[in-house]
């Protein structure tokens, strides 16, 4: 397909995405990302049955965490794809590449930036 | 177990607004099972905490310890070599941990960052329910296995009262009202005649009424067993 997308994506394969966590998403900010995105397979579809449906929940909750802190929800996202849907992977980067791109940088990053 | 609930973390960073390196410290007891202060709990709090003051520009060094248990000595005393590193400790555990860390550290300052609720368990993943009411006279044989210290609002002895209705208590609509179970129970395996006898009046003294209580164990003491 050699279709492109966005370089600004560091990509973190985990056998299932019932394996990320709420801390790796949590860390991930804290470190300084300006957004997460949870790539998962189509609801119904996980192999291990429920993987990304526990995903999703934890995205949730991460989004109400930053939402109690102050910092855009929007910033961790879950989105929901086939492993031979790559063009939309590669919508799917463009898209959040381009909300983040409006957001504009990480508040924490920003005032790193300051100090 | 002892059920709690996380206290916001608006309330838990404004306790600690002001510190610059602190510790917080689980317990693997009942919070742990209830889902509020352990290992992962610790470690939500702890991130998301460290987020908050970034994004204020007011960075916090947070390390996370959990106890075997807060609410005895020997593993309370496990962090003495490490609790004056902080200019203060937030405890995950139930009221117990605190107070057990406060007594043992007099110099340290000991934040609850959990609301401790009740004595219950988990009826669904998620829910825990009120069970026991630590009334230090357990009488629940009488009620068929239910106890109405408990889970009446009003702890009737003889019930229930005019505030039942289609086995709701009046006091909330949420809530299931205990005696009319206890009947019903009673009924559905022919004792009814159980309840008929009126109980006595209830004897608080054994219950928190009667101030602090202490459990003593002579035979542990000696260390006969």
């Amino acid at each position: 397909m050699r279709l492109s997308y966005p370089a600004d994506i560091k990509i973190i394969q985990v056998p299932c995405t019932g394996r990320v966590d709420i801390l790796h998403l949590l860390n991930a900010i804290e470190d300084g990302a300006d957004g997460v995105y949870v790539a998962g397979c189509l609801e119904g579809e996980c192999h291990y049955i429920s993987g990304n449906l526990k995903a999703r929940k934890k995205v949730a909750y991460v989004k109400k965490t930053l939402t109690e802190i102050g910092i855009e929800p929007e910033r961790v996202e879950m989105f929901n794809l086939s492993s031979a849907q790559g063009a939309r992977f590669a919508e799917i980067a463009r898209e959040m590449v381009g909300r983040i791109r409006q957001l504009g940088p990480s508040p924490i990053r920003k005032k790193n930036h300051a100090a | 177990m002892i059920v709690a609930d996380r206290k916001s973390l608006q309330e838990i960073l404004a306790m600690v607004a002001d510190k610059k390196k602190i510790l917080i410290a689980g317990c693997k007891g009942c919070v742990t099972v209830c889902n509020v202060g352990g290992l992962k709990e610790v470690e939500i709090l702890a991130a998301s905490m460290k987020i908050a003051r970034k994004k204020d520009g007011n960075d916090i060094e947070i390390d996370v310890k959990v106890l075997e248990r807060q609410c005895d000595t020997e593993y309370v005393a496990g962090i003495s070599d490490v609790v004056g590193n902080y200019e203060a400790v937030i405890s995950l555990a139930c009221g117990v941990g605190p107070q057990f860390l406060s007594e043992m550290y007099r110099d340290q300052t000991f934040f609850p960052g959990v609301n401790t609720t009740f004595f219950g368990g988990a009826t669904k993943h998620g829910v825990w329910e009120e069970r026991c009411a630590g009334c230090g006279t357990c009488a629940i044989h009488n009620f068929g296995g239910l106890c109405p210290i408990a889970r009446c609002a009003k702890s009737l002895m003889n019930g229930p009262c005019g505030g039942s209705s289609k086995g709701v208590c009046e006091v909330n609509k949420d809530t299931e009202c205990i005696w009319d179970s206890i009947v019903k129970k009673k009924m559905e395996s022919g004792r009814l005649e159980d309840l008929i006898g009126v109980k006595g009046i209830k004897s608080w003294k054994t219950a928190r009424d009667g101030g602090p209580r202490k459990s003593i164990r002579e035979e542990l003491i000696q260390g006969n067993i």
